[in-house]
C-alpha cells in the first residue's frame, strides 16, 4: 500500500515537473536568436532562413519520383540507411509578402549542401512578419550613400536608433495626445446629447408650449453653441497633433534600406517599419543574449502587433493582474462574510447544512457556465440597468451593458467564492475556543470577539483561502470569453484619463491570449513557440502573485500563531 | 454549628447506633447516595453567615440538554476573601464557575434554573445586561488564553472593547495590571511583542492582569495553575495572596495543598451538589464530614 501510495506520488510529479520543464524550456528558448542557414536542394532551390525544429518521418516513395534522377538514387540510399526514415528540418524563411510563407520544410535527402551565409540579416518588421535578405543599399533623401553590406549596415545602425525613437513618439502622440482630444470630444458630445435628451424629455412630460421645455431647449442650445466652439478648437488641436505627425513621418522616409532575398529579388523598406534587426550570422555571443534580453523587453513591455503572434504582450499582463486583484478585492470580503455568518451567526442546523453542501458544489460547477451567468446577469442584467440609469446618452452604444473588466472579476468572484467560503469556515473554526471566551469573559460582545480576536486569529487560515482563489481564478479563461476578454483591446483598463479607472473597458487576459494564439493565429508556426512563452509568463505570474500572498500569510502567522507554550 | 439533615442520612442507611462499622457507613452512604440521584442540604460553617456576601447562590440547577450537571447549589462567596471550590473531577466545579459570568450561554445545550446575585443584582433575570455583568468579573481559565495581539493589547483589552482611546489611562492600567500580575518586570521591555511569545507561566499572570485590568469585582480562576510547573504555580499563588483583600476571588483547584495555602474558604463538592462548605482551616483540619476528610486526605474514590 506504502509503494502504491508513493508511486502515485512519484508519477504526480514526474508529470508536473515533466509539463513545467517543457513550458520552461520551450518558452526561454523562443526568443533566442538562431543562426540563419542557407540549404541548397537538389532541384535547384536555396532555402535560407532560421532553422526552428526538425522531425523525422517516413516520405512517400512517388516524393523521391519528383527529385532530378541522379538525386533520385542518392536519396534512395540515404533512406534505406535509415529504414525508410527521413530527417527534415522547418525552416522559417519570412518573406511572406514576397512568396506567401513564412515557413519551409526541408528534407535532409533533398539537400545538396548547407551554408551560413555571412550578410543575411533578420529584420522583424511592424507588419509581414520576418524579413530575411542581405543588404544592398542605403538612400537618404532618394540619394545612394552606402552599396556593400558592410557599409549598408553600419549606415543603418547609425540611423535606425533615432528613426525608431521619432517612430515611438509618433506613436505616443496618436495614442495619447490624440487620445485624449477624441475623448474629450467625446464626453463634450455626449453632454450635448444629455441636453438634447433633457429638452426631448421635457417636451413630451409637459408639452412644447411648457416653461420646462423652454428652460431645457435654452441649455441645450447654448450647449451647442459651446459645443461648435470647443468642436473647433479640437479641429485646431487636432490640426497640430497632424501636422506634427507628418513632419516625423517625413524624416522617417528620408531613409531607405534595400535588401535582397536568397533568390535575387530585391526589396527597399523604410526604416521605421523595422523593429529590430540584426545580421544573425555575425552576432557575437554577447550580442545574441543582447538581442534575446531585448526580445524579452519588448515581449514584457510592449503592445501586440501581427494579430498578436509577435510584440509584446504588456496589455494581457495588465489586464491578467488587474482583473485577478479586482477579483480578489470583491470576493475575499464577500467570502469571509458569508463563512462568518454559516460559522458564528447561523444556528446549526438542516438549512445551514444545505446551503454549506450547497457552497460546495458551486466549486464543481464548470466555469463556463458562471461565464454564461455573468453574461446574462452582469452583463445585460445589472450593467443594461446601469446604462439605462446613468449612461443614456450613450446608448444604444453600451457602457456596463457588454463585457468588461468588472464583469469578469465578479464572474471569477463568483467562481472562486466556494473556495474561500470553505477555507474561512476551516480558519474560523480552527480558533480556539478558549480564545473567544477570554475575549467573552472579558466582557467583549460578540462583534468585538469576531472583529478582535477570531478574525485577526483566522487570517492566515483566510488568506490561504484567498491563495487558492487567485490561482484558480487567474487561471481561468472559458468563461473570461463570455464576459469581457478580448483579443485586442484597444486601451488598458486604467490609465490616465480621468477617471484614471475604467472598469467597465474590456481586457485583454494571459489566458485568453494563450487560446488565441494557439488556435486562432494564421501563422500557427510562429505562433506555437510564442504560446510557451506566454504559458511561461502566466504561470510566472501566477506565481508571483502566489508568493506575494503565502508572504503576506507567513508575516501574520508569525504575528499571531507563535506561541511558546 | 452543625447543620446537617441527619434524619434524612438516617433514613437512608439501614444501620444503627451500635454496630461499630456504623459511622463509616454511614459516611460512605452519603456519596453513594448521591451518585445514586439523592440529594443533601450542604454542610455549611456558621463562620460564613458573618461575612458580607459578594455573590450569593439559591438553589441553582443546570442541565447539559437532558444531562444535569448541577443540583439545587446554594452559597454565599464572601467579598474580599478566597474561596476555593475543590472536589473530583466532572463534579461541576467549572460548570458552577462559568455560570457566575455566564460564559455558559454561549454552549447551546444549557438549561438553568434558580437564582445568582452578584450583590444586589440578579445574574440571571430577564433582561440583564449580559456584557456590563460580565465586565464586573474578571476570569483566568484553566489554560492560558492570551490573544493573538501584544501584551499591551492583551492586557489592555478590556478597556479597549469599552472604547477607551486615551493613552495615558491605557498606559496607566497596563502597568498597574502587569504590576498587580507579578508580570510587569519581566514585560516592560517587551510590551508591544506578542504576548504569544511569553512563557505559560507568564501568559497565566498576563490573563490575571487581564483580568483585573478592568477592576473588576469578582475574580473568577478555574484551576490557573493546572498548565504550570511548580514554580510558575507558586508565583500564581504569591499573586493570590497578594490579591486577597483587595478582590473577592473564586477560584477552582484540584490542588488540596493549593487550596489549603491561598483560600479563606473552601467548598467541597460532589457530583454536582455541594457537599460541604467552610473556612479552610477548619475544614482541612476537622472537616464535618466524613467524606470530606476522605476527599482531602486522598483516601477518596
Ligand atoms: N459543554 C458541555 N456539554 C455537556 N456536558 C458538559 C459540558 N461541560 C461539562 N459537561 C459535563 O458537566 C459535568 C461537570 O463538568 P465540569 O467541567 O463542570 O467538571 P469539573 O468539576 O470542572 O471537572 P474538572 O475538575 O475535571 O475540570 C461533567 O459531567 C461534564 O461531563
Ligand atoms: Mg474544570
Amino acid at each position: 500500500m506504502v509503494w502504491l501510495a508513493g508511486g502515485m506520488l512519484a508519477l504526480c510529479s514526474v508529470m508536473i515537473i515533466a509539463l513545467i520543464l517543457l513550458v520552461v524550456v520551450r518558452g526561454m528558448a523562443t526568443f533566442w536568436p538562431g543562426a540563419i542557414a542557407s540549404y541548397h536542394t537538389v532541384d535547384g532551390q536555396i532555402v535560407t532562413g532560421e532553422v526552428t525544429r526538425s522531425s523525422t518521418y517516413e516520405p512517400r516513395p512517388e516524393l523521391i519520383d519528383t527529385l532530378p534522377p541522379e538525386a533520385q538514387e542518392r536519396a534512395r540510399q540515404l533512406l534505406a540507411a535509415n529504414d525508410g526514415l527521413a530527417e527534415r528540418v522547418l525552416v522559417r524563411t519570412g518573406n511572406y509578402e514576397l512568396d506567401n510563407s513564412h515557413f519551409a520544410w526541408v528534407s535532409n535527402y533533398t539537400i545538396e549542401r548547407m551554408e551560413k551565409p555571412e550578410w543575411f540579416v533578420v529584420m522583424e518588421r511592424l507588419t509581414w512578419g520576418r524579413f530575411y535578405g542581405v543588404p544592398t543599399a542605403f538612400y537618404v533623401d532618394g540619394e545612394l550613400v552606402a552599396d556593400t553590406p558592410a557599409d549598408v549596415w553600419r549606415e543603418f545602425e547609425r540611423h535606425h536608433g533615432d528613426i525608431r525613437k521619432r517612430w515611438q513618439q509618433r506613436r505616443t502622440l496618436e495614442s495619447k495626445a490624440i487620445g485624449r482630444i477624441n475623448h474629450q470630444q467625446e464626453s463634450a458630445r455626449l453632454e450635448l446629447r444629455g441636453a438634447e435628451i433633457a429638452a426631448q424629455q421635457a417636451r413630451l412630460n409637459h408639452g412644447v408650449r411648457s416653461e420646462q421645455y423652454l428652460q431645457a431647449q435654452a441649455v441645450f442650445e447654448r450647449q451647442q453653441q459651446r459645443f461648435n466652439q470647443v468642436e473647433a478648437e479640437f479641429e485646431r488641436r487636432y490640426a497640430d497633433i497632424r501636422e506634427e505627425i507628418v513632419a516625423l513621418n517625413q524624416e522617417n522616409e528620408r531613409y531607405q534600406i534595400r535588401l535582397m532575398t536568397v533568390n535575387g529579388q530585391e526589396k527597399s523598406m523604410g526604416m521605421a517599419e523595422v523593429v529590430r534587426a540584426y545580421p544573425a550570422n555575425q552576432l557575437s555571443l554577447l550580442g545574441r543574449i543582447g538581442v534575446y534580453l531585448d526580445r524579452w523587453q519588448e515581449f514584457l513591455l510592449d503592445d501586440p502587433r501581427e494579430a498578436n503572434s509577435e510584440g509584446g504582450v504588456f496589455p494581457a499582463i495588465f489586464g491578467t493582474v488587474v482583473m485577478t486583484l479586482i477579483m480578489v478585492v470583491f470576493v475575499v470580503p464577500f467570502g469571509v462574510l458569508a463563512a462568518l455568518y454559516l460559522r458564528e451567526y447561523a444556528k446549526a442546523g438542516p438549512l445551514v447544512s444545505v446551503i454549506r453542501i450547497a457552497v460546495n458544489n458551486l466549486a464543481g460547477v464548470p466555469s463556463i457556465v458562471y461565464g454564461v451567468f455573468g453574461l446574462g446577469f452582469f452583463c445585460y442584467l445589472v450593467g443594461g440597468s446601469i446604462d439605462q440609469l446613468f449612461f443614456s446618452e450613450k446608448l444604444p452604444n453600451p457602457t456596463f451593458g457588454t463585457g468588461g473588466i468588472l464583469w469578469a472579476s465578479l464572474t471569477l468572484a463568483l467562481l472562486t467564492l466556494p473556495v474561500v467560503i470553505v477555507a474561512t469556515e476551516e480558519a474560523l473554526a480552527a480558533v480556539p475556543g478558549s480564545m473567544r471566551e477570554g475575549s467573552y469573559a472579558s466582557g467583549a460582545s460578540k462583534w468585538q470577539t469576531i472583529q478582535r480576536i477570531v478574525l485577526p486569529r483566522a487570517m492566515p487560515g483566510i488568506m490561504t483561502g484567498m491563495i487558492l482563489a487567485m490561482a484558480r481564478g487567474a487561471g481561468e479563461v472559458a468563461p473570461l470569453m463570455l464576459v469581457g476578454a478580448v483579443k485586442l483591446a484597444p486601451e488598458l483598463p486604467i490609465d490616465s484619463i480621468a477617471p484614471f479607472v475604467h472598469l467597465e473597458r474590456s481586457f485583454m487576459h494571459l489566458g485568453f491570449h494563450i487560446y488565441d494564439l494557439g488556435f486562432q493565429s494564421q501563422n500557427s508556426e510562429a505562433a506555437i513557440p510564442m504560446v510557451f512563452t506566454t504559458t511561461l509568463l502566466l504561470i510566472l505570474i501566477i506565481t508571483l502573485l502566489n508568493v506575494g500572498a503565502i508572504w503576506l500569510r507567513n508575516r501574520l502567522r508569525r504575528k499571531f500563531v507563535v506561541s511558546a507554550v | 454549628m452543625v447543620t446537617t439533615d441527619t434524619t434524612r442520612v438516617t433514613n437512608g442507611s439501614n444501620g444503627t447506633a451500635a454496630d461499630p462499622g456504623y459511622a463509616e457507613r454511614k459516611n460512605r452512604g452519603r456519596l453513594q447516595e448521591i451518585a445514586a440521584g439523592k440529594w443533601f442540604p450542604p454542610v455549611v460553617d456558621h463562620q460564613l453567615e458573618r461575612e458580607e456576601p459578594v455573590l450569593t447562590v439559591k438553589n441553582f440547577c443546570l442541565w447539559y440538554g437532558k444531562a444535569q450537571a448541577l443540583f439545587d447549589v446554594s452559597m454565599k462567596v464572601p467579598k474580599s476573601k478566597v474561596t476555593a471550590l475543590i472536589g473530583p473531577s466532572g463534579c461541576g466545579k467549572s460548570t458552577l464557575l462559568r455560570s457566575v459570568n455566564r460564559l455558559n450561554d454561549l454552549v447551546d445545550s444549557v438549561r438553568i434554573s434558580g437564582e445568582m446575585n452578584l450583590y444586589e443584582d440578579s445574574i440571571y433575570a430577564k433582561g440583564v445586561d449580559v456584557i456590563e455583568l460580565r465586565k464586573r468579573m474578571g476570569m483566568v481559565a484553566q489554560k492560558p488564553n492570551p490573544f493573538p495581539m501584544s501584551i499591551y493589547e492583551n492586557v489592555i483589552y478590556p478597556l479597549r472593547i469599552d472604547g477607551v482611546r486615551d493613552r495615558r489611562i491605557l498606559d496607566e492600567v497596563c502597568e498597574t495590571s502587569l504590576r498587580g500580575a507579578a508580570l510587569w518586570d519581566e514585560a516592560k521591555d517587551r510590551l508591544h511583542q506578542s504576548a504569544l511569545g511569553l512563557s505559560g507561566g507568564q501568559q497565566q499572570r498576563l490573563c490575571v492582569a487581564r483580568a483585573i485590568a478592568s477592576e473588576p469585582e469578582m475574580l473568577l480562576m478555574d484551576e490557573p495553575c493546572s498548565a504550570l510547573d511548580p514554580i510558575a504555580t507558586g508565583k500564581i499563588e504569591d499573586l493570590i495572596d497578594q490579591l486577597r483583600g483587595e478582590y473577592t476571588i473564586l477560584i477552582v483547584t484540584h490542588n488540596m495543598q493549593q487550596a489549603a495555602r491561598v483560600s479563606d474558604y473552601t467548598a467541597f463538592m460532589y457530583l454536582g451538589q455541594l457537599v460541604e462548605y467552610g473556612a479552610t482551616a477548619s475544614l482541612f483540619k476537622k472537616p464535618q464530614l466524613k467524606e470530606t476528610e476522605d476527599y482531602i486526605s486522598g483516601r477518596f474514590g
